[in-house]
């Protein structure tokens, strides 16, 4: 098939980009103490947040945007013209104390996205799925709140986290990602909003799969989420994140950072389904999506699972890393990229292997349409505690035309001699062979890419919770749309 | 079902098919032999609608339609079927997948409602019963890691199940053991009917003793230069091509 056919079939239509008519309660946009000062107010929290957030921000100041070396380039951002504190409704209205309370236009929002957020309607399903839905800065709700403190399992917003459990959030709050952990770390640190806060007690299963739902709606505002999951010795928990925003001209700022915590036997699987406007077909617009996320393995034979699939963002940076400290315990990450029109794309992970007997697994493929570039950047380290430590690293890139990139960085620094350390990695054009087989037993062009690139990805998509893998798939042929023709 | 005229054809600006004159009646099977490089392999890509292959003139009628104005997916939703000489692997596809998604478009493209789970998979394993087949071939990703003759085998089965009017077997003895062979072509006789015909394309005489042909065609530099029936093949087993060259100098 010609490239310009190819090119044809890169299309999208991104049908999460409508916009909320709902009036907020916006900050100007500008970064300063003070703003740290009044995100802080506006949340009631206690002093010592406060001085962390201060802290953070002195910090901020003095350091650099990391696209020095990633592989990705855009216009310097200005920090001073986004506003870091929006949250629907009137200035002087209480925040909603529940689901009940809270505007019936946001709930149609979420509705719109395939979020429901009347527990009724998520019990119609087959399996309850328990959501908190962040809406710009602030969380609107969390469902199933009571069904989950029966099994004594704390979901809620970050916020509400703050007021309810000040020790266990002052506990574990930064002791994953350092405030000076990144630029973008400690931005984050001194602004972020809301977020969700999960703490699973020893010995317990989550009953149910949590998820949260982030939106952003409001013009010229960053988000700023924080997340933080603790999965105490022998509990249990699965996690799915997914998020959109409208359809905008101007760039907007995402700097999330989520922390997890496994103690001894503790499994904590966190899914990310990653569908942030991308921009339009002339690389006009889209999130920056620079993001954080760390998984600390504390506990001996504790393991932390990452499966991203992320379609969206103008631009991404972000590298799911596991801190591998317990003995025996074990990290993977299982990642499917898809970037096509003008979308970048530096993105893996890190795994730190300090326990002894520490196992890791990286799975990476990335797919590459348009004018699109994408890296794929993975540090693997064994420190000479992690003896027997062993990594098996697979990463794949496929790419649709010719004007597209795909690159890989993979970094292994190995102190430990006993460690077992494998790399595969391919790089393939989508086969006109096998696009031809395809459409000569009658199946579409389209359809036939569809096949083929799902077929590149299901090592990831069987990783994803079942609700998930399904909507992967949805999302990934709603992403290369019109990607061959 | 499908008449050739003066088929002239061309791969990065190579001509391959220099005026090939061919015409196929339901029902009937014809095979062609020829050199290397005589353009058989040519002729089944054209017929098929590969992309880097170009007509450059002549006509090709198949089923009262213009061939070349059908897109490669049309073309096999019409009936016309190419069997793979190398067929290619897909990985994370699983075959039954393949076989449901091929069945329900070209069923749509006839404006049959697709078919449901339960009435695909009993075809599909009654099919793969009498195709030999272990049912676990259905979860496997297709054609990967299979042995030559499983892949063979695999083209045979989609054939089962589309029920093509027009087959093309590029090469389909090639790397087959006898045994597979035997399963193969017992497969490609099941087919055989009033209402459906074959092309076959092969180096070699064997095949046409488990596949009897009607008619037997020497294509030579892009043309068919010689035909007759089933004794030509033996005749060029015996003697090879070279006299036949000869002939027609």
């Amino acid at each position: 098939m010609a490239n310009e056919e190819m090119e044809q079939l890169v299309r999208t239509d991104y049908k999460q980009g409508f916009v909320t008519d709902i009036e907020s309660d916006t900050l100007a946009p500008g970064l300063s103490e003070a703003v740290v000062r009044y995100i802080s107010a506006k949340k009631k929290e206690p002093q010592w947040l406060l001085d962390w957030r201060l802290e953070a921000f002195a910090l901020w100041k003095k350091m650099h945007d990391p696209q020095a070396w990633a592989n990705i380039a855009y216009p310097e951002i200005d920090y001073q013209a986004i506003s870091y504190y929006s949250a629907p409704g009137a200035k002087d209205k209480n925040a909603p104390k529940s689901l009940d309370e809270v505007d019936p236009k946001l709930l149609e929002t979420f509705e719109k996205l395939g979020i429901p957020l009347h527990e009724r309607a998520a019990l119609a399903g087959v399996k309850g799925v328990a959501v908190d839905a962040v809406f710009d800065s602030v969380s609107v709700g969390t469902t199933f709140k009571k069904e989950l403190a029966e099994a004594g399992v704390i979901f809620s917003s970050i916020s509400e986290a703050v007021q309810e459990y000040p020790e266990l959030v002052r506990q574990y709050l930064g002791s994953v990602v350092p405030q000076t952990d990144n630029y973008y770390a400690a931005l984050n640190s001194a602004v972020f909003t809301d977020g969700s806060f999960v703490f699973v007690p020893k010995g317990v299963t989550c009953p149910m799969e949590l998820s949260t739902y982030f939106r952003i709606n409001a013009a010229n505002t960053g988000q700023f989420e924080r997340t933080l999951i603790i999965c105490e010795e022998g509990a249990q928990v699965s996690y799915l994140e997914g998020c959109t925003a409208p359809m905008r001209d101007e760039n907007q700022l995402h700097a999330a950072v989520v922390e997890l915590v496994a103690l001894d036997d503790a499994y904590i699987k966190y899914s990310t389904v990653q569908n942030w406007y991308p921009g339009d077909e002339e690389g006009k617009g889209g999130i920056y999506n620079f993001v954080t996320k760390r998984g600390d393995c504390r506990g001996d034979r504790s393991k932390i699972t990452w499966t991203q699939v992320e379609t969206g963002s103008a631009i991404t940076w972000k590298y799911p890393s596991c801190v591998l400290r317990g003995k025996d315990s074990v990290g993977e990450f299982y990642s499917v990229a898809v970037t096509n029109n003008y979308q970048q794309a530096d993105t893996g992970t890190k795994m730190i292997h300090i326990g002894e007997g520490s196992r890791s697994t990286i799975v990476s493929k990335g797919i590459s349409a348009g004018h699109s570039n994408q890296s794929y950047r993975g540090l693997v380290k064994i420190l000479p505690s992690a003896k027997n430590a062993r990594n098996f690293t697979q990463c794949d890139s496929l790419l649709l035309g010719d004007k597209c990139g795909a690159h890989t960085f993979p970094y292994q620094e190995i102190r430990n001699a006993t460690a077992q350390i494998e790399h595969e990695a391919t790089t393939s054009k989508i086969g006109e062979d096998q696009l031809f087989y395809c459409m000569q037993r009658g199946i579409s062009e389209e359809d036939a890419v569809n096949m083929i690139v799902n077929g590149f990805c299901k090592d990831v998509f069987q990783e994803l919770p079942m609700e998930f893998a399904v909507e992967a798939e949805a999302l990934l042929n709603v992403t290369l749309e019109g990607a061959v023709g | 079902m499908i008449e050739i005229k003066d088929l002239h054809a061309q791969v990065e600006g190579n001509p391959i098919l220099k005026g090939l004159n061919l015409t196929i009646k339901s029902g009937e099977v014809h095979a062609i032999m020829g050199p290397n490089g005589a353009g058989k392999s040519t002729l089944s890509a054209v017929l098929a609608g590969r992309d880097n292959y170009e007509v450059t003139r002549g006509s090709v009628t198949f089923l009262g339609k213009n061939l070349f104005e059908m897109s490669v997916e049309e073309r096999a939703c019409a009936g016309l079927m190419l069997a793979f000489q190398y067929p290619v692997e897909i990985p994370g596809v699983k075959n039954v997948y393949l076989l449901k998604a091929a069945l329900n478009a070209q069923r749509k493209a006839r404006g049959e409602p697709e078919m449901e789970a339960p009435a695909f998979m009993k075809l599909v394993r009654e099919k793969l019963q009498f195709m030999k087949i272990d049912n676990s071939f259905l979860h496997r990703a297709v054609n990967e890691g299979f042995s030559g003759g499983e892949k063979k085998r695999n083209e045979i089965l989609q054939m089962l199940i589309l029920e093509p009017k027009l087959i093309l077997l590029d090469e389909i003895d090639s790397g087959l053991d006898i045994d597979a062979l035997k399963i193969v072509a017992e497969g490609v006789n099941s087919l055989r009917d009033a209402n459906r015909s074959f092309l076959m394309i092969t180096h070699y005489q064997r095949l046409l003793d488990y596949i009897e042909p009607d008619f037997v065609h020497v294509l030579s530099d892009g043309q068919i230069i010689k035909s007759g029936d089933k004794s030509l093949a033996l005749k060029l087993e015996e003697q090879g091509y070279d006299w036949v060259l000869e002939e027609t100098a």
